[in-house]
C-alpha cells in the first residue's frame, strides 16, 4: 500500500470504530443530559459527535466538491456524494433521526475508492511484472574486470559479457561461450533455446548456463526488447469503441440521474399537494432523492473496462502475443475470417526432405550420394538436401561437378558418375525414371546411368498448422483462406491437409493486397479479417487488413511496425489463442457493462419506488464496482485458454 | 512530435478529464490519458516548444484535477 492509501486505511478504521462506538450509545442516554445541563444539549452533542466522524471519513470529498463548484464543474462524484451525504445529515438533524446512514454512506464510498486504487495498482504493478524485460545494465569488459554500464551508452559493435542468471541487453551475435537460453519472457514458450558462437541472440532472453561475450548488433533503442516495450506501454492508449462508449455514457449518464433526483424530489411532492390534495412529504420525497445521487455514480464502469482490456493485453503478452491496442483486441475477438500467407505462417519457409521412393539403396545412401553431388551448389535444395544429410561433407570424394541449369547436376563421387536433379535431366541422360506423384520438388538420383530412386523436397508444413486451422473453426472463425506465390499444385495440395477453405496461388506479392482488398469487400456484417503474414513483404497487406497478424516477429522491426498483433514465436496455434484471449476479454467487458448499467437502473428504479434506501444504493455504487473489478482482473488469467 | 509522459492520478474519470483539458491545451495536436499505466501521450504542433507546452498542459490539468501529476 502507498502512503496515502495507508492514510486512507487508517481514517476509514477510525471512523467506522467511532460509528459503531456512537450507535451503542442509545438515543435516550443523550435525552438524560438534557436534565443536568440545559433543554436539547443531549441532542447537539450526539450531532457534535457524529459530525466529527463524518468529517474524519468524509473531509477531503467535501473539500473537493466544493473546489469542484467554484471551477464551474458541478457534476463530478465528490459533488454526488458530497449533496446526498450533507442532505441525509440534514434529513436527519431534522429529525433527530439516524445520522448513521450518511456517515456509513461516506464510509463504504471511502472503502470502494481504497479498493479501487488499491486493486488497480496491484494489477498494474503485476502487469508490469510481467513485462519486466528491461535490462538496467549491461557488462563490458575493461583491463580484463567486468563493469556495469548503461545499455543505452552503448555503440553498435560493442562486445558485451552476459553471465548466467542475466538478461541480455542487447540484440547481438555470440562471439564466445555456449548457453541455454531462457525465451519465455518474450514467446511465452518454456522450452529453453541454446546457442553457440555466431548464433544470433535476442535483448531480453535470460542466460541460463554458461557465460556468453555477443556483439552488439543493434543499439538498445532499436533493439527488440525496447521495441516491445514500447509497443506495451502504448497499447492501451490506442482506445476500443467500448472504452470511448463508456466515457461517453459517463458524461451523460451522471448529469441525467442528478437531473432525474432533482426531479424527483420536486416533482411528486408538488402534484401530491397541487393535484391530489395530499401531504408533501418533501422529507421522504427528499431521501429518495438522495438515494438516486448515491446510485448515480458511474465508477464501476469508467474503471474496470479499460482495467479488463489493460489486464487482456498484459494477460496477451504473458502468453506472447502482443497486442498493440484495446481497440486491435476488440476487433480480434470479431474475427470471422483468416487469411493466411502460407509460407512462414503455415508452413516453415524452409525446404527440407520429405521422402524418399523407390529406392534401389539405402535411404541414407542415397542423400549420401546426392548431397555429396549437390553440394557445391549453394541453392536451397542443396542446402536442404545437406540439412537431411547431417553430416561433415567431404569435398574431396567429389570431383568433376557439372551444373547443367535448370536441370541438375552430375558429378563423380568416391569415381562412381552420379546424377541428381529434375525430370529433364534424366530424360537427356537417357535414364528410365519413375515419376512421382508427390507434391514438391522431385529430385532424381542416378548413379552409373542406372536409375535409383527419387528425394521429395517440400516446404515443411509446421507441425502445429492442422490443429491451428481446426482450433481457429473451434473459435468461431468461419472462413479461412490462403494465399501463396507457389503453384496451384502444391498450394491446393497444402490447403487441402490442413483444412483451409479457400486457396488463392501464383499470386505476385502486389496481387496479396488485391486479393485481401477483395475479401474485405465480400464479407458480410461486422465480421472482421485477420490476415497472418511471417513479416517477410508483407507489410502492406498487414496494414491493409483489419487485423495485421505477425508471426515469428522476433528481430523483424518491419513486422513489429506494420502489425496489430505480434506473435513472438512462430507457432500457428497462437493465432487461436490470441482470438480466445480477445474473446474472453470482450466477454467480461459486456459482463461488466451489462451487470453495472443493469444493477444501477434497478436500484435507481427501486429507489425511485421508495423500496431501497441508502444501504442498497451504496451496494450498487461500491458493492458493484468492487465485483466490476475482480472480474476485471479475470481477464488476466489466459493459460488455460 | 510525440513524447510521452509519466503521470500520477488517482482515478480513471479523472485520468479522462486530464485527456479532455490537455487535448484543448493550444500547441498540442492530440493527447492520450493511459490510466493502466499512468502515461500521457502528447503529440505536439509544428514549431512548439514540448517543455512550455506541458507546463500549460500542467496547469489546465490542475484545473479539472488538482490531485493530479505530470512529470516532464
Amino acid at each position: 500500500m502507498t502512503k496515502k492509501q495507508k492514510k486512507m486505511l487508517t481514517r476509514i478504521l477510525v471512523a467506522a470504530l467511532m460509528l459503531i462506538g456512537l450507535k451503542l450509545i442509545p438515543t435516550a442516554a443523550f435525552s438524560r443530559l438534557d436534565g443536568l445541563l440545559f433543554p436539547g444539549a443531549g441532542r447537539w452533542l450526539r450531532l457534535a459527535l457524529y459530525l466529527v466522524d463524518y468529517a474524519v471519513i468524509g473531509y477531503d470529498i467535501l473539500r473537493k466538491a466544493v473546489k469542484g463548484i467554484i471551477k464551474g464543474r458541478v457534476f463530478d462524484e465528490n459533488f454526488l456524494m458530497a449533496i446526498a451525504t450533507v442532505g441525509a445529515l440534514a434529513l436527519a438533524i431534522y429529525e433527530n433521526g439516524d445520522y448513521a446512514e450518511a456517515i456509513a454512506v461516506m464510509l463504504f464510498y471511502q472503502i470502494g475508492e481504497l479498493f479501487e486504487s488499491y486493486a488497480v495498482g496491484k494489477s498494474r504493478r503485476n502487469i508490469s511484472q510481467l513485462m519486466d524485460i528491461r535490462p538496467d545494465y549491461a557488462n563490458i569488459e575493461q583491463e580484463g574486470r567486468l563493469i556495469q554500464v548503461d545499455p543505452e551508452e552503448l555503440t553498435v559493435g560493442t562486445v558485451i559479457v552476459v553471465q548466467p542468471g542475466e538478461k541480455v541487453p542487447i540484440d547481438g551475435v555470440v562471439t564466445e561461450g555456449s548457453s541455454v537460453l531462457d525465451t519465455s519472457a518474450l514467446t511465452g514458450e518454456s522450452l529453453p533455446r541454446e546457442v553457440q558462437p555466431g548464433d544470433e541472440i535476442i535483448s531480453g532472453c535470460v542466460n541460463l548456463s554458461g557465460l556468453l561475450h555477443i556483439r552488439t548488433t543493434k543499439e538498445f533503442g532499436q533493439s527488440t526488447v525496447s521495441k516491445i516495450l514500447e509497443l506495451v506501454e502504448n497499447a492501451s492508449s490506442r482506445k476500443s469503441r467500448s472504452e470511448d462508449f463508456i466515457s461517453r455514457f459517463a458524461r451523460v449518464y451522471t448529469p441525467a440521474v442528478c437531473g432525474a433526483a432533482l426531479a424527483l424530489f420536486l416533482l411528486p411532492p408538488v402534484i401530491r399537494m397541487l393535484f391530489l390534495g395530499l401531504e408533501a412529504q418533501w422529507g421522504q420525497w427528499l431521501y429518495r432523492a438522495l438515494t438516486f445521487l448515491v446510485i448515480s455514480c458511474p465508477c464501476a464502469l469508467v474503471i474496470s473496462i479499460p482495467l479488463s482490456f489493460f489486464a487482456g493485453i498484459g494477460g496477451a503478452s504473458r502468453a506472447g502475443i502482443l497486442v498493440k491496442g484495446s481497440n486491435y483486441l476488440e476487433a480480434l475477438s470479431k474475427t470471422r475470417c483468416v487469411v493466411f500467407d502460407k509460407t512462414g505462417t503455415l508452413t516453415e519457409g524452409v525446404f527440407a526432405v520429405e521422402g524418399i521412393h523407390h529406392s534401389s539403396m539405402e535411404n541414407e545412401k542415397l542423400i549420401e550420394y546426392a548431397t555429396l553431388a549437390e553440394s557445391a551448389s549453394s541453392h536451397p535444395i542443396s542446402r536442404s538436401l545437406q540439412r537431411s544429410y547431417g553430416k561433415e561433407i567431404d569435398r574431396s570424394r567429389v570431383t568433376d561437378i557439372q551444373e547443367i541449369s535448370g536441370q541438375g547436376v552430375t558429378a563423380l563421387v568416391d569415381g562412381t558418375r552420379v546424377a541428381a536433379g529434375n525430370d529433364k535431366l534424366m530424360r537427356r541422360l537417357g535414364i528410365d525414371y519413375v515419376p512421382c506423384r508427390s507434391v514438391g520438388t522431385i529430385i532424381h538420383v542416378a548413379i552409373d546411368g542406372t536409375y535409383a530412386g527419387h528425394i521429395v523436397i517440400s516446404d515443411l508444413i509446421k507441425a502445429h498448422a492442422k490443429a491451428a486451422v481446426s482450433a481457429l473453426k473451434a473459435a468461431g472463425v468461419e472462413k479461412t483462406v490462403m494465399l501463396t506465390g507457389d503453384a496451384s499444385a502444391v498450394a491446393e495440395h497444402v490447403a487441402q491437409k490442413l483444412g483451409i477453405d479457400q486457396v488463392y496461388s501464383q499470386l505476385l506479392p502486389g496481387d496479396k493486397v488485391a486479393k485481401v482488398e477483395q475479401l474485405l469487400a465480400e464479407r458480410k456484417g461486422g465480421g472482421k479479417l485477420a490476415f497472418v503474414g511471417d513479416g517477410v513483404n508483407d507489410a502492406p497487406v498487414l496494414s491493409r487488413a483489419d487485423i495485421g497478424i505477425a508471426m515469428g516477429a522476433l528481430g523483424s522491426d518491419a513486422a513489429i511496425e506494420a502489425a496489430d498483433i505480434v506473435l513472438m514465436d512462430d507457432d500457428p496455434l497462437k493465432i487461436a489463442k490470441a482470438i480466445k484471449i480477445s474473446r474472453k476479454c470482450l466477454r467480461i467487458v459486456y459482463e461488466n457493462i451489462i451487470f453495472a448499467i443493469g444493477i444501477k437502473l434497478i436500484c435507481l428504479a427501486l429507489g425511485a419506488l421508495g423500496l431501497a434506501n441508502m444501504w442498497l444504493a451504496i451496494f450498487a455504487d461500491v458493492g458493484v464496482m468492487v465485483i466490476a473489478v475482480l472480474n476485471a482482473i479475470r481477464c488476466l488469467f489466459v493459460d488455460k485458454l | 512530435m510525440k513524447k510521452t509522459y509519466k503521470i500520477e492520478v488517482d482515478c480513471a474519470n479523472c485520468a479522462n478529464l486530464m485527456e479532455q483539458a490537455a487535448r484543448k491545451t493550444p500547441g498540442v495536436r492530440e493527447a492520450t490519458v493511459n490510466y493502466m499505466a499512468l502515461k500521457m501521450t502528447v503529440e505536439f504542433e509544428e514549431g512548439q516548444d514540448p517543455k512550455a507546452v506541458m507546463a500549460q498542459v500542467l496547469k489546465n490539468c490542475k484545473k479539472v484535477e488538482d490531485d493530479c501529476e505530470i512529470f516532464f
